[in-house]
């Protein structure tokens, strides 16, 4: 009969539309603006509408999540900052939209180049967010961020991050990827029990 | 090398009968690290009509052009197969760089219209014979060929990548102040673009009205007059800016000629400046839909060149990516097509639900939901993170196939859809192969032609799947055929779930340079929307001398004129849904 599939399709916008109440009614009103039922509504059992409230609520973040990147910086206990990237300029030349721009700083006495960025920038109107220049950094100095709500007024101004926009501390890439934060830090500590087992 | 000259050796084991029937008119192609057959511009006509005819390779996958400037030759290369499955011939015809003409192949594999299009557009390479030789992605007051070795464009900086002002003295500057406005295109000389008429464009509407004269009929004695009609380039139903011209008799389609390129960025020039690993999140930007699968083709080429496999764990975590890509594309091409036959966005919506559980995924292991850049030179860049498998596996064995079987409720017997898709955009089985249609579009007719089985790459032939072939060739079943072909990717799915060993996911240390032999490689997946192809030269520098991209959706396209003829002109978006192009990918 003609009809029938018309009204077999029915039933299931019908289910899908029942299911969202159903999907309500199991988690007594908390469905919404609630991280435990958040992960629910967005893993492999996920029932009822699956949309999310943003920018109230807010998706999470896998560890590997990759935005723009950032400087990475350590503390000493004594408050001094050290800067880990040595302007050996590998992200520059890996950088597909060659959107990084590093000034090495030499010595004013020889003129010899140090190994430290004067200056660094990155335009992140450019940046292409593929995390090649964080993959092939050999001191863990350049990490892509997790901060992605980068709007801003003035294009020509605002989005060109430089050194001081970039540089974050070690303790904020701990948080944000705590499991790769951990293997180098392990890594590097073996390096310098190794070194130490030499001397 | 080693594997690379072994490769060339297989090739040309599968080619006795070729030697032997054409043996006067081919020379082995023996460049280091090429394969293939050099033959002369007369004889390929003949060769051509020869190895379709008689030997079977009725399907010409790429034709696309090399520029080698210092030799002063301009070089066309063929990659034929046999719709039965097999190796590929490679030929090539060489002719000087000053005048190139090549016998075009339009007549013998009408496949080949829009790529010697491509070919004249960015290289200057005439095809003698040609129905229709003109610029196909560039526009009609476009300077020059851009993929010539020679050309370089208004705000031009370095011939290759890493830019030298970017490190150590690396002052920044923004590329807008370098570039005014208005002075970032250049124009032939004596061009007024105040003044400029299109004339391709006019010839555009002409050529397809080469029945304007003549007084159209219905079939009964009324007579009437045709008329054309631009659909798009922006029209809500061409999935981008994407336009045909169409040619109508009162409701019916006379002829009709995609016109494309509005999203043309020269993709193979950014390419040929890049060092061969910047490629890769560049070949995400292709067919953006399905990111993954598209870094599996430049994968597989440059690893051709290098002579490295991936580790095993590699291999399959790649397959278990790309699978799911296939996935998440054919629910999107679902979805999209029941947008185009009216049923707004609820359809669409409900498979995007399932495309996003797969993104998730996708997220956490390579960092990015739709730009992937996951693949690399012998591996992949890092391994699946806690619980991913978990939930791949619980999404094959239990949501995905639940969520299909909803689908299919909801959509296969409806009657809208079958009186909007049965009958209606026939492409049939020998047009399919002519006009190297793929993927899709080309099961959907009756071939069953799957690169996965009639080429075997990666780890393909340890899993146990199906090739999905429908035989009717219409809109409907190209939807079915996709539903299909979800179902074969979960078997495939659930296996490498099953059999996803431990170990490594990178063979040696990948470096920011990678060092890649001289030589060729043709590196082809079966892409969700058809095949997709990497044609890649080095000549041992760091970047690619050659870098070509076979796309699936840009050749698809060629037979959509068959398709639409004779049928309604609202039938035109159903078969361009059914088709399921992607800009990115078409214009590249």
């Amino acid at each position: 009969m003609y009809g029938i599939g018309i009204l077999k399709g029915l039933g299931v916008t019908l289910k899908h539309f029942i299911e969202t109440y159903i999907d309500d009614i199991r988690w007594l009103g908390k469905r919404y603006y609630n991280d435990e039922a958040l992960s629910v509504r967005q893993g492999p059992q996920a029932r009822g509408v699956f949309t999310v409230q943003y920018p109230e609520e807010k998706l999470n973040i896998p560890e590997e999540f990759r935005f723009i990147p950032f400087l990475v910086y350590d503390e000493l206990p004594n408050g001094e900052i050290v800067e880990r990237c040595t302007s050996c300029g590998i992200c520059a030349k890996v950088c597909p939209p060659q959107c990084i721009w590093i000034v090495r700083s030499s010595d004013p006495l020889t003129g010899r180049p140090k190994p430290e960025s004067a200056e660094f920038y990155i335009d992140i109107d450019i940046c292409m967010n593929c995390g090649l220049c964080a993959e092939f950094c050999p001191f863990d100095s350049i990490k892509m961020d997790h901060h992605f709500e980068l709007a801003s007024y003035d294009r020509s101004k605002d989005q060109i991050y430089n050194k001081d926009r970039l540089m974050k501390p070690a303790s904020y890439y701990a948080s944000i990827r705590p499991k790769n934060y951990e293997k180098e830090e392990k890594v590097r500590r073996e390096k310098e029990a190794a070194k130490a087992a030499k001397a | 090398m080693p594997e690379n000259s072994k490769e060339s050796k297989q090739v040309k084991k599968g080619m006795e009968d070729v030697e032997a029937r054409f043996s006067e008119l081919l020379t082995p192609d023996e460049r280091t690290g090429y394969g293939g057959y050099l033959i002369q511009a007369d004889h390929l006509l003949d060769f051509a009509l020869g190895v379709r005819d008689e030997l079977g390779f009725d399907y010409l996958s790429s034709v696309t052009g090399v520029d080698y400037l210092p030799d002063g030759k301009m070089e066309v290369v063929y990659h034929a197969y046999r719709s039965k499955g097999g190796p590929a011939l490679v030929f090539k015809v060489q002719v000087p760089r000053d005048n190139p003409v090549v016998p075009s192949l339009v007549s013998i594999y009408p496949g080949a219209n829009f790529q010697e299009r491509e070919a004249w557009d960015l290289l200057g390479i005439r095809f003698a014979g040609h129905p229709n030789l003109q610029r196909i992605l560039t526009w009609e007051g476009f300077e020059g060929h851009p993929l010539r070795k020679d050309w370089k464009e208004p705000f031009y900086e370095e011939d290759t990548k890493p830019f030298k002002n970017r490190w150590p003295e690396g002052h920044v500057y923004r590329i807008e102040e370098k570039v005014e406005y208005g002075k970032n295109v250049q124009y032939p000389a004596n061009f007024n673009p105040e003044t400029w008429i299109p004339e391709a464009d006019s010839l555009l509407y002409t050529g397809t009205a080469h029945f304007n004269g003549e007084k159209g009929s219905n079939g009964r004695s009324l007579e009437t007059d045709h008329i054309i009609v631009n659909l798009g380039p922006q029209h809500p139903s061409t999935h981008g800016v994407f336009r045909m011209v169409v040619t109508l008799d009162g409701e019916t389609i006379v002829d009709l000629q995609p016109v494309m390129g509005y999203l043309h960025r020269n993709h193979e020039k950014i390419s040929e400046r890049n060092t061969f690993i910047m490629n890769m999140p560049y070949t995400d930007r292709l067919d953006y839909i399905c990111s993954m699968s598209n870094n599996f083709g430049y994968a597989l080429a440059v690893e051709k060149l290098m002579g490295i496999k991936p580790p095993e764990r590699a291999e399959y975590i790649r397959v278990m990516m790309v699978e799911l890509t296939r996935v998440l594309n054919h629910l999107w091409a679902i979805g999209f097509l029941l947008n185009d036959l009216g049923a707004f966005f609820t359809p669409a919506l409900y498979a995007i639900n399932d495309r996003e559980l797969i993104l998730d995924i996708f997220e956490a292991t390579a960092g990015s939901r739709m730009m992937c850049n996951y693949f690399r030179f012998g591996g992949v860049v890092r391994d699946l993170p806690e619980g991913a498998l978990e939930k791949v596996r619980e999404l094959v064995h239990e949501r995905l196939p639940r969520r299909v079987d909803d689908l299919e409720d909801y959509l296969t017997d409806n009657e809208i859809v079958r009186s909007r898709g049965i009958g209606v955009g026939i492409l049939p089985y020998e047009k399919a192969i002519a006009y190297s249609a793929g993927g899709p579009v080309l099961r959907a007719s009756g071939v069953p032609y799957d690169v996965r089985k009639a080429d075997p790459y990666s780890i393909y032939d340890r899993f146990d799947f199906n090739v999905a072939v429908r035989y009717n060739g219409d809109v409907y079943d190209r939807y079915l055929i996709r539903i299909d072909e979800i179902r074969e990717s979960l078997k495939i799915l659930q296996q490498v779930v099953r059999d996803l060993p431990g170990g490594e996911i990178q063979t040696g240390r990948l470096q920011y340079q990678v060092r890649v032999p001289p030589g060729e490689a043709y590196g082809r997946v079966e892409n969700p929307k058809g095949e997709l192809g990497f044609y890649v030269v080095s000549n041992g520098k760091p970047n690619p001398w050659r870098y070509h991209v076979r796309a699936p959706s840009f050749i698809n396209v060629t037979a959509m004129a068959e398709m639409c003829k004779g049928y309604k002109i609202a039938d035109v978006v159903a078969v361009l849904g059914s088709i399921d192009i992607v800009l990115g990918e078409t214009d590249r």
